[in-house]
């Protein structure tokens, strides 16, 4: 009996903690390339102002064209099965990946293994770094919704696998927004 | 040091030596950043011989400097200062870019560039890499092909040297058109197609150098930074006045477009001729409607994102693209050229960042070209058979384009409104140069005095160190906050104009909270803020070779502004040269030059301006006045 009563707290955690879960949905055409989510991530997370070190991140490889992008928490998390040194873990609660400045040996496996080449190791850090939803509450999102753009948005609940296609190599992406708003075939 | 790198880059483009210089706090505790930084390393390389030295020559100096404010303080500028082939002075110029956060995250306060390449080259930064690299293929290239070419190959670059560590975002690039490939006087550096450094014609001196463009990607922090708790906190409260500034966030300066011109009566309108209209034909909400695809656009850590983009998707102008445009460009290449709809101000405008003009200076040209025509001083003759009638709009853009490529009458032109009155008053024997509107060889900006009723006063281009300058203007008490070494604070903290409206105390404070220093407001503008203007207005009044300022005679304001308004509420107001006289007495008396607007001695010796007594004695033996 309490074989099958242990299974079903389990499987009541497990449902609780799917309903616990975000994601942080993410709008290029709301953006307007002001960086107040870099400006608010690097600050929590290196309390200095740094770019490249923000876990989200603002490309505009093409004027006006803002694409911010960050880390999608794939169920499948292909960066955490590519370390060699077990420097990623998933967050049980929010589904974050976890970095262990400690573990990591900048090998840049994860970010080959990224489908959207997210991770990021800027210089001066020890580690690679990614996006921890800032426990369950991002700056980024916050700061981007007090100046009304809302480019930035959280989903609450069960993580929906079409989050993971959301993710494409940053300068694809920026073509192809490019391109439906210039009207450009090619640029 | 906190809030600074401590070094700058310095790149020889004649011999190709890249090296750092340090950058100590006894320098900058004394001339800052940017403007002032940028004011004081040309004064010590170039004063001795500052009359010999040919803005367009070899041994002019590029410089692109940051401040210790930019990348901290929200919404960030990059300064760039030279000796300026318009003012022949210096011109602290700044546009919106990231190239300033990016300098500074690469660990550099600023990049000295000098000599001049034998072809055209660019220089590539990535932290401590610095290569000097062929640009001859994106020579004559406009700012749409080379923002992609160039953004193609460099980011290329990027990757490899980024090895394993991953993508970096795309690299700042600052680069010129045409135009200033041309070394055309009021051509600008430009960034992101319709971003600009115009004030000083610094896109001219880049062409002179054989420099096509900079690319700039740092991936280090920001220098740290003396108090970051108290950095959060005044983050958030810029922040706060950013979006209670709802009117300017929502319509940027391109409600300018009508107000200034039905409400405050300063717009300049074919010429200066007018300064008012109301034509609602060119009110923000029609730009709104019908060319805006963005709202908000803004640059790094900016909450304010006044800029908009434009882009015609319909008519004979289809395709053009742009920001705002801003009000300055909206003016001058409109209601100045006596255009009252928004797709034509696209157009020329668009046109403009293309070829990398100075929008505002050009405007200023083909304004004076066109009342010429009018006046019949020109002709259809002189203008390979153009009709430059008022809101002639095709005309306007085949001028522009004759500029561009200093074709006809473009040659002329391309001197700049004050050097075309010059030329053009003696090939027609005729006083022409009244019909200029320019202080110290700069356009004047879209913002007039004669009605008295915008931000500018009487005073403002008269005795600005950097001429016809909006950014920069003179304003009595000279001596108290709202004076020019405010605007001299902005262009040498290296921050947004637009979103320092925060009181000055709390720029004081923002400043102390990143560098760990006691900076009083009376600090700033009686030494810090005074020694830069005193610097620059000996700069100024040195001038040459090509053009020197009297200021007896070159302290003034155009002719056109002494005319009264003609129409509008504010029909028969105006400014009088007695009421510009007195202005200008007391003025010199407050910032501490003699009667003849020279700086005193004594007054440069207490700034401590390195052989600024030597300088004076040279500007005083040339205006014969020993």
């Amino acid at each position: 009996m309490s074989e099958v009563k242990e299974e079903n707290e389990k499987l009541k955690k497990e449902e609780e903690l799917k309903k616990e879960q975000i994601w942080i949905h993410i709008d290029p055409l709301r953006c307007s390339g002001c960086r107040l989510c870099e400006v608010a991530c690097s600050l929590k997370h290196e309390k200095i102002i740094w770019p490249e070190a923000s876990r989200i991140r603002v490309f505009e490889f093409i004027p006006a064209i803002n694409v911010p992008t960050t880390c999608a928490q794939c169920p499948d998390y292909p960066c955490v099965k590519a370390c060699p040194t077990d420097a990623l873990s998933v967050d049980e609660y929010t589904g974050a990946v976890l970095v262990s400045e400690e573990k990591c040996i900048r090998c840049g496996l994860c970010i080959k293994a990224c489908p959207g080449d997210i991770p990021r190791i800027p210089k001066g850090k020890p580690s690679v770094v990614i996006c921890d939803l800032c426990g369950g509450d991002p700056e980024c999102v916050k700061v981007c919704q007090e100046a009304g753009y809302n480019a930035l948005t959280i989903i609450k609940g069960e993580y929906r696998y079409i989050y993971k296609t959301s993710l494409s190599d940053p300068l694809t992406r920026s073509k192809e927004i490019a391109k439906k708003v210039y009207g450009w075939e090619e640029w | 040091m906190y809030g600074y790198a401590g070094k700058l880059l310095d790149v020889n483009l004649s011999t190709e030596e890249i090296k750092t210089n340090p950058l100590t706090e006894e320098i900058t505790k004394k001339w800052f950043g940017g403007r002032g930084l940028g004011v004081y390393l040309l004064w010590k390389e170039l004063g001795d011989k500052w009359e010999k030295v040919n803005p367009l020559g070899e041994e002019n100096l590029l410089l692109i400097l940051t401040g210790p404010l930019t990348g901290y303080y929200p919404g960030m500028k990059t300064a760039v200062v030279s000796k300026s082939p318009e003012s022949n002075g210096v011109v602290g110029s700044v546009l919106s870019s990231e190239a300033g956060i990016e300098l500074k995250s690469a660990g550099y306060d600023g990049l000295i560039i000098r000599g001049k390449a034998e072809s055209p080259k660019y220089i590539l930064i990535h932290n401590e890499h610095v290569e000097i690299r062929d640009a001859t293929k994106y020579w004559g290239l406009r700012g749409i092909e080379t923002t992609k070419e160039l953004m193609k190959e460099a980011y290329d670059e990027l990757l490899k040297l980024e090895k394993v560590n991953g993508k970096p975002k795309e690299p700042a690039i600052l680069y010129i058109g045409p135009a200033g490939e041309r070394k055309i006087r009021f051509a600008s550096i430009m960034t992101k197609w319709a971003h600009a450094a115009g004030y000083g014609g610094y896109g001219a001196v880049m062409g002179s150098k054989n420099l096509k463009a900079v690319v700039v990607k740092g991936t280090g922090p920001l220098p740290p930074v003396a108090n970051v708790e108290l950095l959060k906190k005044m983050i958030k409260q810029v922040y706060k006045t950013a979006y209670d500034s709802t009117t300017f966030r929502l319509w940027g300066t391109v409600a300018g477009a009508y107000n200034t011109a039905a409400m405050t009566s300063s717009e300049p309108v074919r010429n200066w001729q007018e300064e008012w209209h109301n034509n609602e034909e060119v009110t923000v909400s029609r730009f709104e409607s019908r060319v805006w695809i963005k709202r908000f656009w803004g640059d790094y850590g900016c909450p304010m994102t006044c800029m908009k983009v434009s882009y015609i998707r319909y008519g004979p102008y289809k395709g053009a693209v742009t920001d705002g445009p801003d009000y300055e460009l909206i003016a001058y290449l409109g209601p100045n050229l006596g255009i009252f709809k928004p797709e034509d101000s696209v157009y020329l405008s668009w046109l403009a960042d293309e070829y990398g003009f100075d929008g505002i200076n050009l405007g200023n040209v083909l304004g004076y070209a066109a009342e010429l025509y009018q006046r019949g001083f020109l002709t259809k003759d002189d203008l390979n058979g153009l009709e430059l009638n008022w809101g002639n709009t095709d005309a306007f853009a085949k001028l522009i384009e004759m500029i561009a490529k200093k074709e006809g009458i473009g040659k002329l032109l391309a001197e700049g409104t004050y050097r075309a009155a010059l030329k053009l008053s003696e090939q027609k024997s005729a006083d022409l140069l009244k019909y200029a509107v320019h202080s110290k060889g700069i356009g004047i900006g879209a913002h007039g005095v004669r009605s008295k009723k915008d931000y500018t006063g009487p005073l403002s281009y008269v005795t600005s160190v950097q001429g016809g300058d909006h950014t920069s203007i003179a304003r009595p008490i000279a001596t108290s906050e709202g004076g020019e070494t405010r605007f001299i604070f902005y262009d040498s903290a290296v921050i947004c104009f637009f979103i320092a409206w925060v009181g000055f105390d709390t720029l004081i404070n923002f400043t102390n909270a990143v560098t760990g220093w006691d900076l009083t407001k009376e600090k700033w503008i009686n030494d810090i803020g005074m020694r830069i203007l005193h610097t620059q207005r000996l700069e100024l009044l040195l001038g040459g070779p090509d053009v020197f300022w009297d200021p007896r005679i070159s302290d003034d304001n155009p002719p056109r502004f002494y005319e009264p308004l003609p129409s509008g509420p504010f029909e028969g107001t105006g400014i009088t040269k007695k009421e510009i006289d007195e202005m200008k007495k007391s003025y010199y008396q407050e910032v501490g030059y003699d009667e003849n607007g020279i700086p005193l001695p004594q007054k440069v010796e207490e700034l401590g301006i390195p052989n600024g007594v030597a300088a004076i004695t040279r500007i005083k033996q040339r205006l014969n006045l020993l």
